[in-house]
């Protein structure tokens, strides 16, 4: 049976208030239309994992959806602040936002241990550094094996994770190519993987490439297709990174007023992603064509 | 010739980076830097992205650690996981080339928060790959403006360890990385070169006098016996900093 269903019943079926969410990929990949979807849906009381929380969750924030925030990195992304958490976090604006706050290598450790169902990560960080002492569950162990004590993080287990990939058959087998970020460690640590795609294709275009399938359709509950649902971040090979976008959210979401507006305009106000692409526009969309640098094609051989 | 000191900062720190061979490149300024030292004088120096890239070419200058042109045309790209663990943890990265928000004068830096932890009076964005970074790359040179209240006497958060107290303070901890070796500004550079590994002012930028660059620095600076002057970019720099700055 197929697991494609829409956005709207992805969230509404695999998302519950109160569950700790990841929409992840690093800069790369990251599913706004599950953002805004989780947005128009009301969701309450969510706790958000990503190493760099991004303009995805700012907008998620300032919407109201989250009291936890997990994450290493709180940016935009050689831009500046992420204003709506700022709000947050310092003023309790739209309400108390707490942090957890990891490195990056601690999160890549967090999510390992997660998928590989181990109780900790041990990783060569955080000696040295204050961050121990703000966050309890950054400790040391004594190595067993002599060279003294390790840093280890505990187990990050998603309740529910959406990740973009390029393309996915019926079943959720899923190829990616370009930033990898984490997205095959949190499809097997989370407890539900939404993935989100450019493409649908038959199975026999995932069986011609396995070793592009970082995602087997095993840990995969529902397939979304959503074109272009990273926009304003994007999709190596089918889209670029609006970073007009970015820099725009960087003047707009330093006034709260001007930030619930534009949540109202771009995301409330729609019906879906569909609605969402109209408004941007072809012109915008053609803007962000990436152009053509193709790989060669390579023999698997056939063996029998 | 007119340049800023902004392309001063960006130039001192590319020439740095002669005869390294793999180079992480950090947000910011760095970008800049590391780019214009792999088209002008380092052609082999290997470009690695926290984003998962080893080897880019980028072919426009990217706004983020994360845009696709450092994808398109690179040796490898990897999984961040395989990033940290392979590539920095296995002790491949010769250099990180950094900015910062506060450094003292054993390197120690600062990027999480100014005042308070629990009530900043600013939140900054937090290590990232900072930490782990300063752990286990070979060496790290940091890049930023020099003022005052970056060079602190004591910072609000270590965010990432530079040598600590001082002296064998890293060696103590089992460290696997070098630390800080230099800290190139618009206005001044400093190394790390002495027993108790103290910054020390070792090059001024023309028209600078040690005291225009100590009335920056929050503690007594400690100075060279014979301090340098910074070279000023050549043309063929400048041009290759504007080609950067607009194909970004």
């Amino acid at each position: 049976m197929s697991k494609i269903i829409t956005m709207s019943e992805a969230v509404g079926r695999y998302v519950n208030d109160g569950d700790t969410v990841a929409i992840e990929g690093f800069t790369a990949f990251i599913s706004f239309a599950a953002a805004h979807e989780i947005i128009r849906q009301g969701k309450r009381d969510l706790t958000l994992c990503r190493l760099t929380p991004d303009l995805v969750y700012d907008q998620m924030i300032a919407a109201g959806v989250a009291s936890k925030l997990i994450f290493s990195y709180l940016g935009n992304p050689g831009v500046g602040s992420l204003h709506g958490i700022r709000r947050a976090v310092e003023d309790g604006i739209p309400r108390p936002l707490a942090i957890e706050e990891f490195t990056h290598f601690g999160m890549v450790g967090r999510y390992i241990a997660g998928a590989s169902n181990l109780p900790f990560f041990p990783l060569r960080s955080f000696t040295g550094s204050d961050l121990p002492q703000v966050n309890r569950l950054i400790q040391f162990v004594e190595s067993p094996y002599g060279d003294g004590p390790i840093g280890v993080v505990p187990p990050l287990k998603p309740d529910v994770a959406f990740l973009t990939a390029q393309r996915a058959d019926s079943q959720g087998n899923s190829q990616l190519w370009g930033l990898l970020g984490m997205q095959k460690e949190i499809a097997f640590a989370a407890k539900r993987t939404v993935i989100v795609v450019e493409e649908i294709v038959d199975e026999d275009v995932i069986r011609r490439d396995p070793n592009r399938t970082l995602i087997p359709g095993l840990v995969v509950d529902a397939v979304v297709h959503e074109p272009y649902g990273a926009h304003p971040s994007y999709v190596q090979g089918y889209y670029d990174r609006d970073n007009d976008f970015y820099l725009q959210w960087d003047k707009l979401s330093r006034d709260r007023a001007a930030t619930e507006a534009w949540l109202q305009e771009w995301v409330y106000d729609l019906p879906d992603r569909e609605a969402y692409l109209a408004k941007l526009g072809q012109e915008r969309l053609d803007k962000l064509a990436p152009g053509e640098m193709w790989s060669d094609a390579v023999n698997y051989g056939r063996y029998g | 010739m007119d340049y800023s000191p902004s392309d001063l900062m960006i130039v001192s720190a590319a020439r740095a980076l002669r005869g390294s061979r793999v180079v992480f490149v950090g947000v910011g300024l760095p970008n800049i830097a590391c780019n214009l030292a792999r088209r002008s004088h380092s052609p082999e120096l290997e470009l690695v992205y926290e984003s998962g890239v080893f080897g880019a070419r980028p072919a426009r200058m990217p706004l983020s650690i994360g845009d696709p042109t450092l994808v398109s045309d690179a040796t490898s790209v990897v999984g961040v996981a395989d990033l940290f663990m392979l590539y920095l943890q296995g002790g491949l990265v010769d250099v990180a080339l950094l900015g910062g928000a506060q450094i003292d004068k054993y390197g120690n830096l600062n990027s999480t928060v100014i005042g308070d932890y629990a009530k900043p009076k600013t939140r900054l964005p937090g290590s990232g790959g900072a930490c782990e970074i300063t752990i286990n790359a070979g060496r790290i040179f940091m890049i930023m403006r020099l003022k005052k209240r970056a060079f602190v006497e004591k910072l609000d958060f270590v965010t990432s360890p530079g040598h600590l107290q001082g002296g064998h303070g890293r060696r103590q901890l089992n460290l696997p990385g070098q630390g800080p070796a230099l800290v190139i500004t618009d206005r001044a550079l400093f190394d790390f070169d002495n027993p108790e590994r103290e910054m020390t002012l070792v090059e001024l930028a023309p028209g600078e006098t040690v005291e225009s660059v100590q009335a920056e620095v929050s503690w007594p600076l400690r100075i060279a016996p014979e301090l340098r002057q910074m070279a000023p970019p050549t043309e063929e720099e400048l041009s290759i900093i504007k080609q950067l700055a607009v194909s970004g």
